[in-house]
């Protein structure tokens, strides 16, 4: 028991650490490129931490996070291009209808075990995917394209320097990873992990299971959406296939999986090594349009499944028990996700 | 009514095909529990084989199908060996995850090779030939794909439920530490059943350059279908996705024809979700 405090007490210092760290970094990396890699890390760090909370904690794997993710883009995307006001209120009404959403699909589909579950969240994603290219409404095929509004904070813009989207990000990674750190401590993320670990257990001690799952979802949707509303005011610019694809899914998916689902360390970990890793390939051999980097991006998502299925987080747990720490056996979240 | 007629018709058509894809999905599924998303891309690199040898060898996709299925048999078992094997025993999740990374490989691997130009093979026996049933044209390709189809769907069917070797597939898909028991081979089966599966969407890919472009992205969506027709069959039913299949096609036909083309997806998978909403584990599952 004391080990196990000792442990995470060590962790949270280096955490904390890092972190303090973390706001020098405009000042020293002058360069732009550094800087897109680490907005990028730190975007899909808060995008996988959303994910983490349903896929795992709750141990239920949702391939349709695209779709909440596509609704906050939208949203502050329309704000700004359609209504031509700032990207908050916008943000704020993708949120809450990803919110919504994420409720309305998730109740049916929780009947849905394994496999099953899976592709009918796949299928919710192609769905949405073709609505939003035929809805003229919310821009069709051709999407959202922004037009140049004032820099600053109200509109959540910057063209000369990254740096304003960096401490964005970095407020984005912040809020996210305090809210799981906080429901990890809660009462209601001791349920969630009861229900992923045993959902007729759970419920024979008295946990509604249901509730419980439908608020984290609700809950990991809107957190995905307010990444997609910060990832559209980065990218200024919106369309289906960008936002609402199984591509972006797997994304949500694969970050929080090679880092390590159902750890809070995980998400950072997974995105710090695979969003460098996607984009020093792209840079160098994706220029050319012939696939390099996807041939070798495909390749170690292979390599790193098969060899680690408990993600980086049990690369390093491997690591600490070689050194024999047997204290650092204990305390593991879900390899991956029990469906 | 005649356009209904043939909107029904090539839907069936279609469907036969998308069985074809389904069914070597279906049978590893239900052997494995291991959902292959590299599946569609099988069908993808069995099409640009049967495409290579014709316009380069001039052999026509009748015959060099079975080299694609050859192809696809000896890929599905590397695939086994190299990636499979090591997921088994593991977290479901596992094996769908590394298998979407052999899906991005083998995709980019073939944009890489043969650019993203859309190919199709003219002159070959089947070409654009059809004939006239009454007011309806049949599409003859489209039609032999579809008898070849039920062909290699019985065949597979027949494997599996009347030979020593399909017995052997049953009981280590029911069980597997009494297989292993029983004296069976369960990694050699499971090897097996990883190339078979490849070898029947290895035919089916192989006739398609007759009559569909083929371009390294032409897999994604038999993918995604050949998993909506397991699934809606029920867990490892081969009558189930061969229904299900002709089902897809059926209502992919005509929400395409009297919707709107971009809406034929949208009512494959809402048609999916429906059906699985009333019966969880598919129309044939238990």
């Amino acid at each position: 028991m004391n080990q196990t405090l000792r442990r995470t007490d060590l962790f949270w210092l280096a955490f904390t650490g890092l972190a303090a760290l973390v706001p020098l970094v405009p000042a020293i990396a002058a360069n732009s490129f550094i800087m897109h890699v680490l907005i990028l890390v730190l975007l899909y760090a808060s995008m996988a931490q959303a994910w983490n909370i349903i896929g795992g904690y709750g141990g239920q794997t949702s391939f349709g996070h695209a779709v909440f993710f596509g609704i906050g883009a939208y949203g502050a995307g329309m704000a700004v291009v359609t209504y031509g006001m700032t990207p908050w209120p916008g943000a704020l009404v993708g949120i809450v209808s990803a919110a919504v959403v994420a409720v309305l699909i998730s109740y049916p589909c929780f009947k849905l075990s394994g496999h099953y579950f899976a592709i009918a969240t796949f299928a919710i994603v192609e769905i949405f995917n073709r609505m939003f290219l035929v809805w003229d409404w919310v821009g069709g095929a051709l999407g959202l394209d922004y037009m140049i509004v004032e820099e600053g904070l109200a509109n959540l813009m910057w063209y000369d320097s990254k740096t304003g989207y960096f401490y964005c990000a970095l407020v984005l990674f912040a809020l996210v990873f305090g809210i799981v750190r906080f429901l990890e401590g809660h009462r209601f993320g001791y349920y969630l992990r009861a229900v992923r670990a045993g959902q007729e257990t759970a419920e024979s001690l008295g946990v509604n299971s249901t509730a419980v799952k439908l608020a984290a979802m609700a809950l990991s949707a809107a957190l995905a959406a307010l990444c997609g509303a910060f990832f559209v005011q980065y990218n200024l610019r919106v369309d289906p296939g960008m936002v609402m694809s199984l591509d972006t899914s797997m994304k949500f998916v694969l970050v929080t999986i090679l880092g390590g689902a159902g750890t809070l360390a995980g998400p950072l970990l997974g995105a710090a090594v695979l969003i460098p890793l996607q984009e020093f390939t792209r840079a160098k051999w994706g220029g050319l349009g012939g696939g390099v980097d996807l041939i070798i991006f495909g390749f170690l998502i292979i390599l790193i499944v098969i060899k680690q299925p408990a993600g980086i987080t049990g690369i390093v747990r491997d690591i600490a028990r070689r050194r024999g720490r047997k204290d650092a056996s204990g305390q593991g979240g879900a390899s991956l996700g029990s469906a | 009514m005649d356009t209904l007629l043939q909107v029904l018709l090539d839907g069936i058509l279609n469907g036969m095909l998308y069985a074809l894809v389904a069914v070597g999905l279906c049978l590893i599924w239900g052997v494995m529990d291991v959902i292959n998303f590299a599946h569609g891309e099988y069908v993808m690199i069995s099409m640009y084989v049967t495409y290579w040898l014709g316009f380069l060898a001039n052999v026509d996709p009748l015959v060099s199908m079975f080299a694609g299925g050859l192809f696809i048999f000896i890929l599905g078992a590397l695939t086994y060996q190299l990636i499979i094997k090591y997921t088994v025993g593991k977290p479901p999740l596992s094996a769908l995850l590394a298998t979407f990374g052999l899906a991005m490989l083998l995709k980019n691997l073939c944009l890489n090779w043969f650019t993203p130009n859309y190919r199709i093979l003219s002159d070959t026996w089947l070409g654009d030939r059809t004939f006239q049933l009454g007011a309806i044209i049949v599409p003859v390709p489209q039609l032999v794909t579809a008898v070849l189809a039920l062909v290699m769907i019985g065949l597979v069917f027949f494997m599996v439920r009347r030979t020593r070797f399909g017995w052997a597939v049953q009981a280590t898909a029911m069980d597997k530490e009494a297989a292993e028991l029983m004296g069976i081979n369960t990694e050699r089966i499971y090897l097996l059943v990883f190339g078979i599966g490849g070898a029947t969407v290895g035919i089916a890919g192989g006739i398609m350059p007759t009559y569909l472009a083929v371009h390294p992205e032409v897999g994604t969506m038999f993918s995604l279908i050949a998993f909506i027709c397991v699934a809606m069959g029920g867990f490892g039913s081969i009558p189930g996705a061969l229904v299900a299949a002709l089902l897809v096609g059926v209502v992919e036909a005509l929400a395409g024809y009297y919707i709107a083309p971009v809406f034929k997806y949208v009512a494959v998978f809402g048609l999916y979700l429906a059906l699985v909403l009333l019966r969880p584990k598919g129309i044939f599952g238990w």
